[in-house]
């Protein structure tokens, strides 16, 4: 980070991390994010990502019951919530324990001291007080009793119980988080007038606990210096903070919309994929029809049946629910219908690590199914084009006739950045292959020359009276068919129908160098961790060295081998045991592929690829 | 649904495909039975879908002249209840075995029946695994002999419209697979029924568990074993339509008319409407007489009309009708 001195007591800075850490009650994610809208809202880049638990409510004060939420904001462009933390706002003992290795030493750390008693620091497994031992000297330290001052700053205020007056604690960090970094009030207290419309009470003492520690810090003399992080430059438009899974569920919205059809989900709740179902079960008013099902199976079930009736159709789940929808997306897949299924990858396998994110569904996507079964797989790289990439999936599978699997994960999902609103009227077109009126001499499985994809009958049309199965079927009237060649020969028509996908694809983009020494491939969700690494490695000076990150993986695009020829090394980084660098071996026999792999459910860190690409440059 | 202005005859409704069942098997029954009844429903050819899952049963959906859906073991309920969301106009049919219902499917079937979609099942009750020629089933007798029971089936049955109106089927209808104007009435008034009506037809597998259902069944003794309700009648069964049911404490008794001082008006009237389903329960129990036609058809409000009235109420309330409206709603902020 480069920091411009600008007087004693102020500087202006380029990014900043800032980490909220408490216990699951104390409103951290909260915080984080009216820290983050603020932000946006003045002007910066931003990227965040909430850390919680998966116990709903854990016992108070424990380790394992912290909820963390971080954010970074930037001048410049932000690609990741960030490595390390500039600011950890600490509300326990438990939150200091479990955050301060990612504290930069030196930087700032605000704890809340009232928290800091007998009975809290043992559940923290500290056997002495941090505050008091000398374990802290290396960082900048700011002891505030917050909860003191928080009922002090109430005691005027009635109607008000204890549990509210402890609660808005949080308020009084966000305050002087506020005050460190010159940021306006404004937004949070609007939020508390929407938030708290039928009980003013607590409109007027959250406004007043986030102005006293806004107060407080500014005439406190132990905060060292304030700072400020100027608007970032990026395309003018109307932008709104978004999270990745509800970037996934309106990508879904605007594309049926573009189609003229309606949405069925059938889905069953699954981590991290809930927050889809959530809000695509608000908009009835879009004609959505959501199924929250009996389980994964009549998820994708349901979504069929749909898709056969004519609903743009998609199923949402994370890893073990792809296992179980295994089957019916085979089916899918020999019936040609139109449906998307969204993988919210976590990490495995079983039950593996709900919360925490991992890419090891690669090759379940791929291959997770019985008989020569291809379908589409694309994958979202950010939180923000998780939209882009639900609306494409809609578009090919409409299209194209064909199942396609989206892939993200749940680092993605939940972390949030700011989106440049796209309108549907620029949206590109979608044209489903829905046939309203019967045609002379139609068959269920006569092909479009181009695309191979048959036409999508619906029932209720006159004429078009057909039955599809999952039996093997005639190569042009859909009847049962055991003939031994017109199998072979729908087997490779499905497989060739998913190469010639390749020709609707963009051709894959070279990041920074277009040629050199070396290349770094990833895809999906680690395109903020890559790209930030590899900026940072070009900044250095170093030169020769690019990233081609995939989105779309089955197919390839297809100048997939062309990029590759243009560098001297390769390397491909995931964050499981090597999946997609196993299809790229297959594809491009005799290339020699690096790998860089990382399997602890956490997203890449900066230093670790800068250290690994710097080993491939030597 | 849109009534049809073409007249059908049962031929309107037969594919061109060749059946291929067993010689003998009742599936060509219901296969006719089905082809009779839907002429009589007014309902359009192409409103007509048939799902089904995987089985004998389940190569119905290629003979039949309408939409249709061969798809996987045990999750046509599921499919079809996608159907029917997505456009609540059609007809749609789910036709199933006991194992791809009961075993294999059996998650879809009862939250098919609990939600009370408008869709009719059709099940295929043989007591037996005829496709994967001759395991038992989920109602296969205990005792039964079958390939994968060589002394003698250990698991206790299903009683499919005990599970059933367990899991609040709201139409439960049963009816002999030899008995096809009985078969094609029943059929008529569960399409007619608003909600899940399931039909269980007892279909004698003639390959594998031939002779299941005779002492019930067959001819001869048909009129003596069987109790063939209709609401508001009186429940009177026998050769000599003699034989009836009261209520005798929490348990049903048969009794003879004219012993005793017994007379119709002493019987158990027929109500298929009761929301109480206790009564029904007991004539799906019952094993003599075994008890045909609509056990229940408690009218009740369906899950599309639930549906429907939810959209309509947030539709009101919403000042979204286009997407864009909610993305450029709420907290945005514009970058010059």
């Amino acid at each position: 980070m480069t920091t411009v001195k600008t007087k004693q007591s102020h500087q202006a800075l380029e990014a900043v991390v800032v980490r909220f850490a408490g216990d699951s009650g104390d409103g951290m994610q909260l915080t984080g994010s009216q820290f983050s809208d603020t932000s946006a809202m003045f002007g910066n880049d931003v990227a965040t990502f909430p850390n919680y638990p998966s116990e709903i409510r854990a016992p108070q004060g424990s380790l394992y019951g912290v909820s963390g939420f971080q954010v970074h904001i930037g001048s410049v462009e932000i690609s990741t919530p960030g490595d390390n933390v500039d600011l950890l706002v600490a509300m326990n003992p438990a939150g200091l324990k479990t955050n301060l290795s990612a504290v930069k030493p030196g930087h700032g750390i605000i704890v809340d001291t009232d928290a800091f008693t007998h009975k809290n620091l043992q559940k923290a497994q500290y056997e002495s007080n941090p505050l008091e031992d000398g374990s802290l000297d290396e960082y900048q330290v700011i002891e505030v009793s917050m909860t003191s001052l928080t009922k002090e700053a109430l005691k005027d205020v009635e109607g008000l119980d204890n549990k509210s007056i402890t609660r808005s604690k949080n308020m009084f960090a966000l305050g002087m988080v506020y005050w460190m970094y010159h940021r306006s009030r404004e937004h949070t207290i609007d939020f508390f007038k929407k938030k708290f419309k039928k009980k003013p009470e607590l409109i007027e003492a959250n406004t007043k606990v986030l102005n006293a520690g806004f107060y407080f810090a500014e005439t406190l003399e132990l905060i060292p210096n304030s700072y400020t992080v100027a608007p970032a430059k990026m395309p003018s438009g109307t932008y709104r903070i978004i999270m990745g899974n509800t970037a996934t569920a309106w990508g879904f919205l605007a594309a049926a919309e573009k189609a003229g059809l309606e949405l069925f989900l059938g889905s069953y709740p699954i981590t991290p994929a809930s927050d889809i179902l959530h809000e695509l079960a608000k908009h009835k008013h879009f004609g959505v029809k959501s199924l929250q099902a009996e389980d994964e199976i009549a998820g994708i079930g349901s979504a069929i049946g749909a898709s056969f009736a004519g609903d743009l159709a998609i199923t949402t789940t994370s890893g073990p629910g792809l296992a179980l929808k295994g089957e019916a997306l085979g089916l899918a897949m020999m019936l040609e219908l139109p449906l998307v299924v969204v993988d919210v990858q976590r990490g495995g396998p079983s039950t593996g690590l709900p919360t925490k994110t991992e890419q090891s569904d690669l090759l379940q996507a791929m291959y997770g199914r019985n008989g020569e079964s291809p379908v589409i797989v694309i994958a979202a790289s950010t939180p923000a084009n998780c939209f882009n990439f639900a609306y494409e999936a809609s578009k090919l599978t409409l299209e194209h006739m064909t199942p396609v699997i989206l892939l993200t994960d749940g680092y993605i999902a939940n972390g949030s950045a700011p989106w440049k609103i796209r309108s549907v009227a620029e949206m590109p077109d979608i044209k489903p292959r829905i046939i309203r009126e019967a045609k002379n001499s139609w068959h269920p499985y006569e092909r479009d020359e181009d695309t191979l994809a048959r036409d999508w009958a619906v029932p209720g049309t006159y004429g078009l009276e057909h039955r599809v199965g999952g039996l093997e079927k005639d190569k042009l009237s859909g009847q049962v068919s055991y003939v031994p060649e017109n199998h072979e020969h729908m087997t490779q028509v499905r497989a060739e129908k998913i190469e010639r996908v390749q020709n609707y694809i963009p051709e894959l983009e070279t990041v920074f160098d277009d040629e050199g020494d070396l290349l770094v491939i990833g895809w999906g969700g680690t395109y903020g961790t890559l790209y930030a690494a590899v900026k940072e490695l070009k900044q250095s000076g170093v030169s020769g060295v690019g990233l081609a990150h995939f989105n779309y993986i089955n197919p390839l695009p297809k100048n997939t081998e062309a990029v590759l020829s243009r560098f001297k090394k390769i390397v491909v980084c995931e964050l499981n045991n090597g999946q997609f660098v196993s299809i790229l071996r297959m594809k491009f026999n005799g290339k020699t592929f690096h790998q860089f792999n990382k399997v602890q459910g956490l997203p890449f860190g900066n230093s670790e690829l800068i250290k690994k690409f710097k080993e491939l440059l030597a | 649904m849109e009534t049809a202005e073409r007249k059908y005859t049962f031929k309107d409704f037969s594919s061109d495909q060749e059946v291929r069942w067993c010689p003998g098997c009742d599936d060509y029954v219901i296969l006719r039975a089905m082809q009779k009844a839907l002429p009589e429903l007014g309902v359009k050819k192409e409103d007509v879908v048939f799902i089904s899952g995987i089985g004998c049963s389940s190569r119905f959906p290629y003979y039949m002249d309408t939409y249709g859906m061969h798809s996987i073991h045990g999750r046509a309920p599921a499919i079809a209840s996608g159907v029917k969301l997505a456009n609540p106009d059609l007809s749609v049919w789910v036709i199933t075995g006991d194992g791809d219902a009961m075993a294999i499917g059996g998650n879809h079937f009862i939250h098919l029946l609990r939600r009370n979609l408008d869709i009719n099942i059709v099940l295929f009750n043989n007591e037996i695994y005829g496709l994967t020629k001759g395991q038992f089933s989920p109602t296969s007798t205990v005792g039964q002999k079958t390939k994968s029971s060589p002394y003698g089936n250990i698991q206790p049955p299903f009683q499919p419209g005990e599970l059933a109106i367990g899991a609040q089927a709201r139409f439960f209808a049963r009816v002999g697979g030899n008995t096809p104007k009985e078969m094609t009435e029943v059929f008529i008034q569960a399409a007619k029924f608003k909600g899940t009506s399931l039909i269980e037809v007892l279909q004698n597998c003639p390959i594998f568990n031939n002779g299941a259902f005779a002492k019930y069944t067959d001819k001869a003794v048909r009129a003596d074993k069987q109790l063939f309700v209709e609401h508001g009648k009186p429940m009177i069964f026998g050769k000599e339509r003699d034989k009836g049911l009261v209520l005798n404490g929490l348990k049903l008794e048969v009794v003879t008319l004219g012993e005793n001082g017994v007379s119709e008006e002493d019987l158990l009237v027929h109500d298929a409407e009761l929301e109480d389903p206790t009564l029904h329960q007991m004539l799906v129990r019952s094993e003599y007489p075994l008890v045909t036609g609509i056990i229940r058809g408690f009218p009740d409000v369906t899950f599309e009309e639930r549906a429907a009235h939810k959209k309509e109420q947030v539709k009101k309330d919403s000042n979204f009708t286009k997407t864009d409206d909610l993305f450029f709603s709420g907290e945005t902020y514009e970058v010059h």
